[in-house]
């Protein structure tokens, strides 16, 4: 690894100006994700790290309907909110069910958004053949073993996943990303943040070089919605999800009347599930009608022989947590 | 903002285990790699290099951390304490007499992180059941297999039985 400059930013203006007119510089702030790639896979190399951790885009802050997150507010911190236990419950379980507390110190929410996958072919730098690191040249994952990877928003081009469990009732949520830029700054949906791999996996999200996510904002649920997030991995903890589903229902006389659902686990992207919200709308809280969902959530997935096995997990992950949420018993 | 590329050398100074130290490192020098090898504080184990094992955890301003995965030159001004930090007046801490008590560990490579974690674990609250202690000491990794042992000893620290 060659030497980089170490820059300490105490000005946002300032420190997105300083990224943004260096293509060899980036920011730095958990990391848990930039250091890991840089230090010790040696995937990503900038020369210059704009460390901005003492930036004041810390801390939560309920504004009526919605939950103001600054971007480097650690996962522990968000998870210790009693706004987000009471009203946006599976959001601490997503939290709590992520990483270690060790690493829940460190990493942030703005970080956790960018994360990088956990892709062993994209983090081996000794792999030619990885779309994400060098577009055009191949995708060994989707040719070799591969256990722990999408199965949604995937191709033949990349099969990289997204593993962040936070992500995923966030999308659910619609919850919006407030990014700043030298021109000014702008807020997307998260929904619409990240892009799907296609020809190009090495572009992940709609963010231009040198922008800052410097908060996120949650709207909460209704109150008298449930809300559950249910994790399925091969340890019992400390362990990236094989399928993850994060469900919101308001149920009013055995109808569904409201209706959240996303996946983590199987997609390129944290994965909202539309097509299956809209079978829930409406209907009766059934185990027909939550295996109905299950089904059309997993729509057309693209699998190779190691990760066949996913679209049933999911299916049966998102039947359970449903099942979990309503109260409903299977 | 200082801004000289050239430049990849960093004054830091920091607190550790209670006293105040000053130091130059290369902008690439983690937070572990400072402490093995510029502050002479080889308790602090490595063990993965990479996040995934707990060996090297830390506490930094108190909040238990990875130190292989934090430069040293995010560390200024701040305080860290290690395991050489825990003991005091000659009497060692709690958490350490517990693992003793308990046998809770084998080959102890990886005992200063999970003393390191329990003793933040407690801090947080933690210890509530066995369940709790578990899943909160994860991020430590024993490939002795001391785990039950580990359990057993902070269940105790918490003065959760009556040993």
């Amino acid at each position: 690894m060659g030497p980089f400059e170490y820059v300490r930013a105490d000005d946002v203006a300032a420190a997105v100006a300083l990224v943004s007119a260096d293509a060899r510089a980036d920011y730095l702030a958990g990391g848990t994700t930039q250091l890991d790639l840089m230090l010790k896979d040696g995937v990503i190399a900038p020369q210059r790290l704009v460390d901005i951790t003492r930036l004041p885009l810390r801390g939560v802050t309920a504004r009526e309907e919605t939950l103001q997150v600054g971007a480097l507010t650690t996962m522990e911190e968000l998870a210790a909110d009693s706004t987000v236990a009471q009203r946006a419950s599976f959001v601490r379980e997503a939290l709590l069910a992520g990483a270690s507390p060790q690493l829940r110190n460190m990493a942030t929410i703005g970080g956790n958004l960018l994360q990088r996958t956990r892709c062993r072919y994209f983090r081996d730098s000794t792999v030619t053949a990885c779309n994400k690191r060098i577009p055009g040249a191949g995708c060994a994952a989707v040719r070799g073993p591969a256990r722990m990877h999408a199965i949604l928003g995937a191709g033949e081009h990349c099969i990289a996943l997204h593993a962040s469990d936070l992500c995923v009732p966030l999308v659910a949520l619609d919850t919006l990303v407030d990014i700043r830029g030298v021109d000014g700054s702008r807020s997307v949906p998260l929904t619409q943040f990240y892009v799907l791999p296609g020809e190009r996996p090495d572009i992940e999200n709609v963010l231009q070089h040198g922008e800052l996510i410097t908060r996120i904002r949650i709207p909460l649920l209704p109150v008298g919605t449930r809300s559950g997030y249910l994790k399925v991995r091969d340890r019992a903890s400390y362990e990236f999800a094989l399928a993850s589903a994060a469900a919101a229902l308001l149920i009013e006389d055995g109808t569904i009347v409201r209706a959240r659902l996303a996946l983590g686990g199987v997609g390129t992207v944290p994965w909202r599930a539309l097509e299956a919200e809209e079978i829930l709308y409406g209907a009766p809280a059934t185990g027909r009608t939550f295996r109905a969902a299950a089904q059309a959530a997993l729509g057309d997935p693209f699998t190779v022989a190691g990760t066949a096995f996913k679209v049933e997990l999911a299916e049966r992950t998102i039947v359970r947590i449903l099942h979990t949420v309503s109260g409903v018993r299977s | 903002m200082a801004s000289d590329p050239a430049d990849a050398d960093i004054a830091l100074s920091l607190n550790l285990n209670g006293s105040a130290r000053r130091l130059r490192l290369d902008s690439r020098v983690t937070l572990l790699d400072a402490l093995r090898e510029h502050l002479g504080m080889t308790g602090t184990k490595m063990g993965c290099d990479q996040g995934a094992c707990g060996a090297c955890t830390v506490l930094l301003d108190r909040k238990r951390v990875l130190s292989c995965l934090v430069l040293a030159a995010q560390c200024e001004g701040r305080d860290v304490t290690t395991i050489e930090g825990l003991a005091r007046d000659g009497q060692l801490h709690p958490v350490q007499e517990a693992f003793i008590r308990h046998d809770g560990f084998q080959c102890g490579f990886c005992t200063p992180g999970q003393i390191m974690s329990a003793v933040a674990l407690l801090e947080e609250g933690r210890a509530g059941s066995d369940e709790e202690i578990r899943e909160f000491m994860s991020g430590n990794l024993c490939r002795c297999g001391a785990y039950p042992n580990i359990v057993a000893a902070i269940r105790e620290a918490a003065g959760r039985d009556g040993v």
